[in-house]
C-alpha cells in the first residue's frame, strides 16, 4: 500500500484565453520510507506536482490518495489540517517568521494542532536537538548563517511527524559545502525511515536519493527506481511484460 | 490556535510596531474621551435641571390644592370646605400609596420685625415638623420645631437665610456669618423666638459663581461704555434660581400657633377641623403616582362629601421637560463621539490592511504550515481587537483628564459627573468598533492562498 497515490493528475491553467497544462495526466506512488526526489526544470511543473502533493492546492482532474484518505474535493479548511498533520515542507528561502525566535519558529505547527505549551517546548527542543541546533534555540532566524536557518526550517517540519516531507530546492540558496551538509541531514532522516521528496533543478543534488522523477512539460518523462534495478520505467515495464509472458 | 495564544501574538505586533500602534490607537482614544466626556457633560447638566426640582421635594411631592367646584356642583358651592385637618387624618389612615402628608397654613401679609428692621417674608407657613423632610430643608443653625412646641403652640420660628439677611445682616455685609438661634423677634406684634435657621439654598451654578468671584479681583469701575442703560430681565440667573430664593424666603412656625395666633390672616376657622391653605403629599413611588394620586382622589371625595373642590399639581411636567431636554443632548453629543469613534475603527480598519499586506509572506508560511481560514481570521481580528481593548481602557482613562480640563474651562458651569454607565457604553462600543474594523482585513488575510503568498515579495 503506497502512502501517496497519484492517478491521472493534470492541473490547467487559465492565462489570458490561453489554456497552460501545467500537468499533464501524472501517475505516481510514494511509498513510506522512501527517498525520492523529483527533477525538472524551470517551468517544468515540479512546483505544481509538489503543491498539490503537499496539498496545498488541489488538481483540475485526476485524485490523490494520502494515506488512506481521498483527497478530492476537499475544503480549504480540511487541506488545511492535513498539510498541518502529514505533510512537512522546507523551503528555498526558509521561511522563516523573523519575530520569533527559533524555538518559537519551530513550535509554529504545533501552535495550530493544539498542544500544550509544554509539549510544544519539548517537541520543539527534541526536534532542534535532531538537527544539531538545540544551543541556538533562544537566537532569532536573523541571528543565524542561512544553513542553520534551513536546519530550523527542517526540525519545523519534522516536528509534528508528518507522514511526507517535501524540501523546495532545499540548497538553492546556500554554498556548496552547506548545501552537503543539509543534503547529508536528508539522508540521514530517510536513514531514520522518514520519508522525503527533494524538488530540484540539479541533476547532482538529485543524484543522493535512490529513486528519481523527471518532470517534463507536465509529464513524468523518466523514472529512475533501484527496485526496478536501475531501469527506467517504459524498459521495466516491458521487463514486466516480458516476465508474465514467459 | 487558542485564544491566548491570538492575544499574545496581537500584542506581540502592537509592540512590534509601537509609533503605528499608538497613533491607530489615538483614534479610540480620542472617540471614548469624547464619548466619556459628552456624557459627563449631559450629566452635570442633567444635575443642574434637576436641583431645583429637587429642592422643591422632588417629583413625588404633589401639592393639594382647593380648586373651583366643576360646573355641574356649582350650586353646592357653599357646601364646599376646602381642604382641612380631616382631609389629612383621612389620607394618613387611608391611602397606603401616599407616604407622609404635611399640612399647610399659610399667610404673605406678616411682618417681622427685629429692632429698627423688619421683613416680609414671602412663605411664612404654620405646618408640622415633618414639613422639614417633605420640603427637603436642612436645619444649619439650631432645630427644627417638634410635637411639644406645636402641641402647645409655642411662639417659635425656623427662618431661611434671606430672613436673617435682612433681619440681622447678611454674611456679605457683615463679613462673617451670623447665627440667629435665640433670637427675639417680632411678628405681627407677638414675640417670636427664633430657634433654628435653615442652610443657604442655591443652584450649583450660583454657589461656583458666588465662590468664582471670591478668587477674582475687585472690579472697582463697572464696566460701562456710553449712557447707562439697563441690560433687561432675564438669562442672568440660571433656571432653578426662583426656587431657592423662595426657599430663602421661608418661615416655618408650628401648625397650632399659626392656627390659634394668625387663623384670620391664614384664611382658616375656628372649628376643630381646621381650614388649611393647602397639604403636600409625598407618594410612596413615582412608579405608581397614578394610581396614588387616584387613591388620594378617592378618600377625599369621601371627605369632602362628593364635592370636587381640590386639584392636584405634580412636578411630571417639569421632570418630563427635564428628561425630554437631556435625552436630546445626549442623542445629538452621544452622535457626534460615536462618530468619532468610529473616525478611529476606519484608522484601526486602513492599519490593519497594511499590515496585512506587509505580512503576506508571514500568513503565506502560516497557512503552509497548517494554519486553517478561522486561525489567520481570528489572529487578524484579534489583533485588531487587541488596539482597540487598549486604546478605549486609554480612552477611559484620559476622559478622566478631559472632564476635569472641561470643568477648569468653565469653573462656574454644572460639574460634568463621569458615571460607570456611559464608560462601560463607551468601552464595549470601542470593542465594538475594534470587531467591525477587523473583519475586513481578517477576512482578507485569512482568503489568500498560501502558494501566491509564499511566492510574493
Amino acid at each position: 500500500m503506497a502512502l501517496i497515490e497519484v492517478r491521472n493528475v493534470s492541473k490547467l491553467y487559465h492565462l489570458g484565453g490561453e489554456e497552460i497544462r501545467a500537468l499533464d495526466d501524472v501517475s505516481l506512488d510514494i511509498d513510506g520510507g522512501e527517498f525520492i526526489s523529483i527533477i525538472g526544470p524551470s517551468g517544468s511543473g515540479k512546483s505544481t506536482l509538489m503543491h498539490i502533493l503537499g496539498c496545498l492546492d488541489s488538481p483540475t482532474h485526476g485524485t490523490i490518495k494520502l494515506d488512506d484518505t481521498m483527497i478530492e474535493n476537499a475544503t480549504p479548511h480540511q487541506l488545511a489540517r492535513i498539510r498541518n498533520q502529514k505533510i512537512g515542507f522546507v523551503f528555498q528561502f526558509f521561511n522563516l517568521l523573523p519575530k520569533l525566535n527559533v524555538l518559537q519558529n519551530v513550535e509554529l505547527p504545533m501552535v495550530y494542532s493544539g498542544f500544550s505549551s509544554r509539549e510544544r517546548r519539548e517537541r520543539a527542543l527534541a526536534a532542534l536537538k535532531l538537527v544539531g541546533l538545540e544551543n541556538r534555540a533562544r537566537h532569532r532566524p536573523m541571528q543565524i548563517s542561512g544553513g542553520q536557518q534551513q536546519r530550523v526550517a527542517i526540525a519545523r517540519a519534522l516536528v509534528n511527524n508528518p507522514k511526507i516531507v517535501f524540501a523546495d530546492e532545499p540548497t538553492g540558496n546556500l554554498d556548496s559545502n552547506t548545501g552537503e551538509a543539509i543534503l547529508e541531514l536528508f539522508r540521514k532522516l530517510s536513514q531514520e525511515g522518514r520519508t522525503i521528496a527533494l524538488v530540484t533543478h540539479d541533476p547532482e543534488i538529485a543524484a543522493v536519493t535512490p529513486r528519481r522523477i523527471e518532470i517534463r512539460d507536465g509529464k513524468i518523462a523518466k523514472e529512475v527506481d533501484p527496485r526496478l534495478a536501475g531501469l527506467d520505467r517504459g524498459m521495466a515495464v516491458q521487463k514486466q511484460n516480458a516476465n508474465q509472458v514467459a | 490556535m487558542n485564544l491566548v495564544n491570538a492575544i499574545m501574538v496581537g500584542l506581540k505586533e502592537i509592540w512590534a510596531h509601537k509609533f503605528r500602534s499608538v497613533l491607530t490607537m489615538l483614534g479610540i482614544i480620542l472617540g471614548v474621551s469624547s464619548l466619556v466626556g459628552m456624557s459627563a457633560l449631559v450629566k452635570g447638566m442633567e444635575n443642574g435641571m434637576k436641583e431645583a426640582l429637587i429642592a422643591i421635594g422632588g417629583v413625588e411631592k404633589v401639592r393639594l390644592e382647593e380648586n373651583d367646584l366643576p360646573a355641574y356642583q356649582q350650586t353646592m358651592a357653599d357646601q364646599a370646605v376646602g381642604c382641612t385637618m380631616n382631609d389629612v387624618y383621612a389620607l394618613q389612615k387611608s391611602a397606603p400609596l401616599i407616604k407622609m402628608v404635611t399640612p399647610e397654613m399659610r399667610t404673605r401679609d406678616v411682618t417681622m420685625t427685629h429692632g429698627n428692621r423688619s421683613f416680609t417674608p414671602w412663605n411664612f407657613i404654620g405646618t408640622w415638623p415633618n414639613a422639614l423632610e417633605m420640603n427637603q430643608h436642612v436645619v444649619e443653625y439650631g432645630r427644627m420645631f417638634n410635637e411639644i412646641d406645636d402641641e402647645q403652640a409655642r411662639n417659635v420660628c425656623v427662618i431661611g437665610t434671606a430672613v436673617r439677611d435682612s433681619l440681622f445682616g447678611s454674611p456679605e455685609q457683615l463679613g462673617y456669618e451670623y447665627n440667629p438661634v435665640g433670637e427675639q423677634i417680632t411678628v405681627k406684634h407677638q414675640p417670636f423666638t427664633i430657634i433654628g435657621m435653615f442652610e443657604h439654598y442655591e443652584s450649583e451654578q450660583d454657589r461656583k459663581a458666588r465662590e468664582f468671584a471670591k478668587t477674582q479681583p475687585v472690579q472697582l469701575v463697572a464696566n460701562t461704555n456710553g449712557p447707562a442703560k439697563s441690560r433687561g430681565w432675564g438669562g442672568r440667573r440660571s433656571s432653578g434660581g426662583f426656587v431657592f430664593s423662595m426657599k430663602n424666603n421661608t418661615v416655618y412656625i408650628p401648625l397650632n400657633t399659626m392656627w390659634i395666633k394668625f387663623r384670620a390672616t391664614a384664611g382658616s376657622n375656628n372649628i376643630p377641623d381646621a381650614r388649611l391653605s393647602n397639604m403636600s403629599v409625598k407618594v410612596a413611588d413615582v412608579e405608581l403616582m397614578d394610581q396614588a394620586i387616584q387613591q388620594a382622589h378617592n378618600v377625599l371625595m369621601h371627605t369632602h362629601k362628593g364635592l370636587e373642590d381640590f386639584a392636584f399639581q405634580t412636578q411630571e411636567d417639569w421632570a418630563d421637560n427635564i428628561n425630554k431636554a437631556i435625552k436630546n443632548a445626549r442623542m445629538s453629543g452621544g452622535i457626534i463621539a460615536a462618530i468619532s469613534l468610529l473616525v478611529g475603527g476606519i484608522g484601526i480598519m486602513n492599519i490593519m490592511l497594511a499590515s496585512i499586506t506587509e505580512r503576506i509572506r508571514e500568513i503565506g508560511i502560516r497557512k503552509a504550515i497548517g494554519a486553517t481560514f478561522s486561525d489567520v481570521f481570528i489572529q487578524i481580528l484579534v489583533e485588531s481587537v487587541v488596539i482597540a481593548v487598549i486604546g478605549g481602557a486609554a480612552g477611559l482613562l484620559t476622559s478622566m483628564g478631559l472632564v476635569n480640563f472641561l470643568a477648569f474651562l468653565s469653573p462656574t458651569d454644572n460639574t460634568p459627573v463621569i458615571t460607570v454607565n456611559a464608560m462601560m457604553i463607551a468601552f464595549a462600543f470601542s470593542v465594538g468598533v475594534g470587531i467591525m474594523a477587523g473583519l475586513f482585513p481578517a477576512f482578507k488575510a485569512a482568503k489568500l492562498d498560501p502558494i501566491q503568498a509564499l511566492r510574493y515579495e
